[in-house]
C-alpha cells in the first residue's frame, strides 16, 4: 500500500511538474524586471512590463484591439453561413452526405502552410493581403469544421417529436424553427461559436503570411517579442492568449453535452 | 448575413429536398471551395511549374538539393513525437479506465488535461523559456543536484520540438482514448480479471484493440497539425537543420520562391495523404457502422 502511494506519488508529480513547470516559468517571467544568468530565479519583480502592455495606443493594446475584432467577424462569418449547412446537414435528406461533412474537415487534415501561402499570393492581386478582412476570411475557412460539425450536431440532437408538436399546435415552420429547434439547439451553437473564437483567437500561420504587415495580432506579437529576446513582453502576451483558452478547458463540459458529443461527425 | 435566408427556407424540412438542402449548403460549400481548394490546388500545380510557367520537376530537384536533410529531420521529428504522444494517451486513459485508487484517478484526470487549448505559439514560448540553457528545467535540476552546471545543455533543438509537441498534443488524443475506453463493455475486462489477468495485460491485449481505430484518428489528426504548424519550430529551433515548414515560410519571405515553397508543400501533403488515407478508411468504415 504505502509502496504504490510513493510510486504514484512520484509519477503524477512527474506529469504535474510537466504540465505546469513551464506555466510557472512564463507567470514568472511575465512579473521579472530583471532575470539573466546565473540567477535561478528574477532578481526584481515589477509590474513596468504590464504598463507597457497595457499602455493606450500601445502595439499590444492595438493587437488585442485587432485580435478581437478578427475572431468576433470569424465567428459572425462562421455562423452566418454554418447555421443553415447545420441544419441541412442534421434534417434534410442529402446525397453525398458524409461527403460534405468531411469536405469541411479538409482545411484542418490537410498541412495547411502551402494552401496560406496561396492564399496570401491571391489575396495580394486582389487588395485583400494586410487588410483584416482577409484574416476574417482566412480563419472562418479553418474555423468552419467546428462550426459545421458541432452545429449539425446540435440540430441533430433536437428531438424531432418537440417541432411536430409545435406544428400540431399550429406553429408555422419558421416560428417553429425560432421558438423550439434554435433555442434547443442554442448550447451547441454557442459551443461551436466559443471554439471558433479561440481558434480565430490562437491562429498564427495564416495571419502571419496574409496579415502582413499591417494587421499586428496577439499570436504575431507574442512571436516578434519572444524573436526579440524580451520574454516579459511575451509572457505576458501568452497570459492574455492562456486564459481564454484554460478558462474553455476547465468548462468545456458545460457547452458541450454528451448527446451533442456523441452525435459529432455522424 | 444569411442568416435570414436560413429561416425563410427553414420550412423546406417538410418538403426535405436534396436542392433546398444544397441550397443552405452552398455559402458554406463555397467558402471551402474558394479559399481552401482552389488555393490548394494552386499550390499543388505549383510545385509542377517554373517561373515561366512551364511544367518542370525542378522545383523538386531543388528542394531535395538544399533541404533533403530537413525533409528527413522532419519526418523523424513527427513520427517520434507520434510514438510518444500515442504512448502517454495509452498510458493516460488506461490508468483512468483501470486505476483502482479513486484519488489517484481523480488528481491524473484534473491533471492532464490542461495544455489541450493551449495555443501552439504559447506552447512554443513556453518550451523557449523552460528548456534553455539557463531555463527553469535545469535550475531546478542543478538546485537538486542532479545536474552539474558545467554540462547544463540547451534542449531547444529537435529536442524541444518533439517536448513541445508531445506537451500539447497528448492531451487531445487522451481525451479522445479516455473517451472511448470509458464506453467499453467492462464484462470483458471484468471477465479477464476473474481469470488473473494483471491490469498491464488488459490494457494491452483487451482495452487498446477495442479503442484502435480512436487512438488512430487522434493519432493521425496530431500527425497533420504537427506538420502544419510553423510557430513551434520557428521559435524553438529555425537554424538548420530544421522543419520544412520553417523552410517554406523562408523560401517565400527572402527569395519570394513559390515554387520549392509549393513542391516543399507538395511532399507534406503527400505525407499527411498516406497518413489521412488511413483516416477517411476509419471515418467511413465507422459510418457505415451506425
Amino acid at each position: 500500500m504505502k509502496l504504490g502511494w510513493i510510486i504514484r506519488g512520484v509519477l503524477l508529480g512527474a506529469l504535474a511538474v510537466a504540465v505546469f513547470g513551464p506555466l510557472v516559468n512564463m507567470l514568472l517571467w511575465a512579473v521579472a524586471e530583471r532575470w539573466y544568468f546565473p540567477a535561478k530565479l528574477p532578481i526584481e519583480y515589477g509590474f513596468s512590463y504590464w504598463e507597457r502592455v497595457f499602455r493606450p495606443r500601445g502595439n499590444a493594446m492595438e493587437s488585442l484591439f485587432n485580435s478581437v475584432v478578427i475572431a468576433g467577424g470569424t465567428v459572425a462569418l462562421c455562423l452566418a453561413v454554418a447555421l443553415p449547412a447545420g441544419y441541412a446537414l442534421a434534417r434534410l435528406r442529402l446525397p453525398l452526405r458524409s461527403l460534405i461533412l468531411l469536405a469541411f474537415l479538409l482545411p484542418q487534415a490537410v498541412p495547411n502552410l502551402a494552401v496560406y501561402i496561396n492564399v496570401a499570393r491571391i489575396f495580394y492581386s486582389l487588395g485583400l493581403n494586410g487588410t483584416i478582412a482577409g484574416v476574417v476570411l482566412v480563419h472562418t475557412v479553418h474555423g468552419l469544421l467546428f462550426a459545421v460539425w458541432i452545429t449539425t450536431a446540435a440540430f441533430a440532437a433536437v428531438d424531432r417529436e418537440l417541432e411536430q408538436a409545435a406544428r400540431n399546435m399550429g406553429a408555422g415552420p419558421l416560428r417553429t424553427f425560432f421558438t423550439v429547434t434554435l433555442p434547443l439547439a442554442a448550447p451547441g451553437i454557442l459551443a461551436s461559436a466559443i471554439f471558433v473564437f479561440l481558434e480565430s483567437l490562437d491562429e498564427f500561420t495564416g495571419t502571419y503570411f496574409v496579415g502582413v504587415p499591417d494587421v499586428m495580432t496577439l499570436p504575431l506579437l507574442l512571436y516578434n517579442a519572444s524573436a526579440g529576446g524580451n520574454y516579459q513582453i511575451a509572457s505576458i502576451t501568452a497570459l492574455i492568449l492562456l486564459i481564454p483558452s484554460i478558462g474553455f478547458m476547465l468548462f468545456v463540459e458545460r457547452f458541450l453535452r454528451a448527446d451533442v458529443l456523441a452525435k459529432m461527425g455522424g | 448575413m444569411s442568416e435570414p435566408a436560413a429561416a425563410s427556407r427553414a420550412p423546406a424540412r417538410d418538403a426535405g429536398g436534396a436542392g433546398t438542402g444544397l441550397l443552405l449548403l452552398a455559402p458554406a460549400l463555397l467558402m471551402v471551395t474558394a479559399l481552401f481548394l482552389y488555393p490548394l490546388g494552386y499550390s499543388l500545380t505549383g510545385a509542377f511549374r517554373g517561373v515561366d510557367g512551364a511544367w518542370t520537376l525542378a522545383n523538386f530537384t531543388k528542394s531535395f538539393e538544399l533541404y533533403s536533410r530537413d525533409i528527413g529531420f522532419t519526418v523523424a521529428i513527427i513520427g517520434l513525437s507520434t510514438l510518444l504522444i500515442a504512448f502517454f494517451s495509452i498510458a493516460i486513459g488506461g490508468y483512468l479506465t483501470l486505476g483502482e485508487n479513486r484519488t489517484a484517478v481523480v488528481i491524473l484526470r484534473w491533471l492532464y488535461r490542461w495544455p489541450l487549448f493551449i495555443p501552439f505559439i504559447v506552447a512554443g514560448q513556453l518550451m523557449r523559456a523552460f528548456l534553455a540553457r539557463n531555463g527553469m528545467l535545469n535550475n531546478t535540476l542543478m538546485a537538486m543536484g542532479v545536474l552539474d552546471p558545467a554540462d547544463a545543455p540547451s534542449l531547444l533543438d529537435w529536442r524541444g520540438i518533439v517536448i513541445a509537441f508531445v506537451w500539447k498534443q497528448t492531451p487531445f488524443v487522451a481525451l479522445l482514448v479516455a473517451g472511448a475506453m470509458a464506453t467499453l463493455d467492462r464484462s470483458t475486462i471484468e471477465a479477464a480479471r476473474n481469470l488473473g489477468a494483471g491490469r498491464l495485460r488488459i490494457l494491452i491485449e483487451i482495452v487498446v484493440p477495442q479503442v484502435r481505430q480512436t487512438l488512430v484518428v487522434g493519432l493521425v489528426l496530431s500527425f497533420v497539425t504537427m506538420m502544419s504548424v510553423l510557430s513551434v519550430p520557428l521559435m524553438i529551433n529555425a537554424q538548420s537543420p530544421t522543419m520544412i515548414t520553417v523552410d517554406m515560410a523562408f523560401r517565400i519571405n527572402a527569395y519570394g520562391d513559390y515554387g520549392v515553397a509549393n513542391a516543399l508543400g507538395f511532399l507534406s501533403c503527400a505525407l499527411t495523404g498516406a497518413v489521412a488515407w488511413i483516416y477517411l478508411r476509419h471515418g467511413i468504415r465507422e459510418r457505415g457502422r451506425q
